[in-house]
């Protein structure tokens, strides 16, 4: 029978669990971590700080990458 | 590759190919649960634990993946001091230490029902266990020291040093008596596994690899951005300490 895992379903569940957690927890720090660099990045170039090879009239960096 | 091999490129190119590995991997993962908790037979010895082999070997598999990953970055930063060496390696890190986590996890889940114990210190077991330990030395060294070219130079030296226990762990249940069974899908005289339980492991083993491709190309993306972050930081600091020296003149 379907999901039928007989007497030993506990340790089959924990571990699709643990492997759940596991994925859910790397994925939300990706992406976490992800929001944060482009805020303190857009918060930077808001106040005008440009990267060296920026000075000299290239683009900004947030007007060449896509959010 | 060249191309690709400058942050400002990889930043380009590696956003379209997270998207097709994140759809990869969420679609083979729909395929592959369906084939281990719908289509797929239970073992003959193992009943339905089996199923718990369908997270375990990938994760073991990517365990050691990441610590090849690491090693091949290693030597990119130490030989050609690639600033996208460093980034990979250390965006590695965390992501192998959870997958070799989880391959011990389940493998003391899977070992109470079958062997009577969650653990045991045997060959193919400690070894694991010193790998989630070399990942988490690898963690703590990017942490520990603030300045990325040095922090990358001391964690590229103990990833190529620490890549001895890769073939350790793959080879250590042929050199040595260990509970641990033998390898049964990878080897010469090919899979020893019958086809109804080796087709939804191969499925899920590749589900599992894109998915730690993605997060490992998402994270490697997120190191650039910090670098960034830190250079316009740096290149604010100059520019505040500049401007005060011209006022004082």
């Amino acid at each position: 029978m379907l999901l039928d895992l007989g007497r030993h379903a506990a340790f089959i569940w924990l571990s699709y669990a643990a492997a759940l957690m596991l994925v859910v927890g790397l994925i939300a720090w990706v992406e976490l971590d992800r929001r944060r660099q482009r805020r303190l990045l857009a918060e930077l170039e808001a106040r005008g700080v440009r990267r060296r090879s920026e000075k000299h009239g290239a683009r900004p960096a947030a007007d060449r990458r896509k959010a | 590759m060249l191309k690709l091999a400058n942050p400002t490129r990889f930043m380009e190119y590696s956003g379209p190919l997270l998207r097709w590995l994140s759809v990869g991997a969420a679609v083979l993962f729909a395929v592959g649960l369906y084939m281990v908790f719908v289509t797929s037979p239970e073992d003959y010895q193992q009943g339905q634990t089996v199923k718990i082999m369908y997270i375990h070997v990938p994760a073991a598999w990517l365990a050691m993946m990441g610590y090849s990953m690491i090693a091949i970055s290693s030597i990119g930063s130490l030989v050609w001091r690639h600033p996208l060496a460093d980034v990979s390696a250390k965006a590695a890190a965390p992501i192998g230490a959870a997958f070799t986590a989880l391959a011990l996890i389940t493998g003391s889940l899977w070992g109470k029902p079958m062997w009577g114990t969650y653990w045991q210190w045997d060959a193919r077991m400690t070894s694991v266990l010193v790998l989630l330990f070399l990942y988490l030395g690898l963690i703590a060294i990017w942490n520990a020291i603030e300045e990325q070219s040095r922090a990358g130079r001391a964690a590229a030296i103990l990833g190529l040093v620490g890549f001895v226990n890769v073939p350790i762990i793959k080879f250590s249940v042929d050199w040595w008596n260990t509970l641990h069974q033998g390898s049964s899908v990878m080897r010469l005289d090919g899979p020893t596994i019958h086809p109804d339980l080796l087709w939804p492991l191969l499925v899920m083993a590749v589900a599992f690899t894109l998915l730690f491709l993605a997060l490992h190309l998402a994270a490697m993306r997120n190191e650039i951005l910090r670098r960034r972050v830190e250079s316009l930081r740096m290149n604010e600091v100059a520019s505040a300490a500049s401007g005060a020296a011209e006022v004082a003149e």
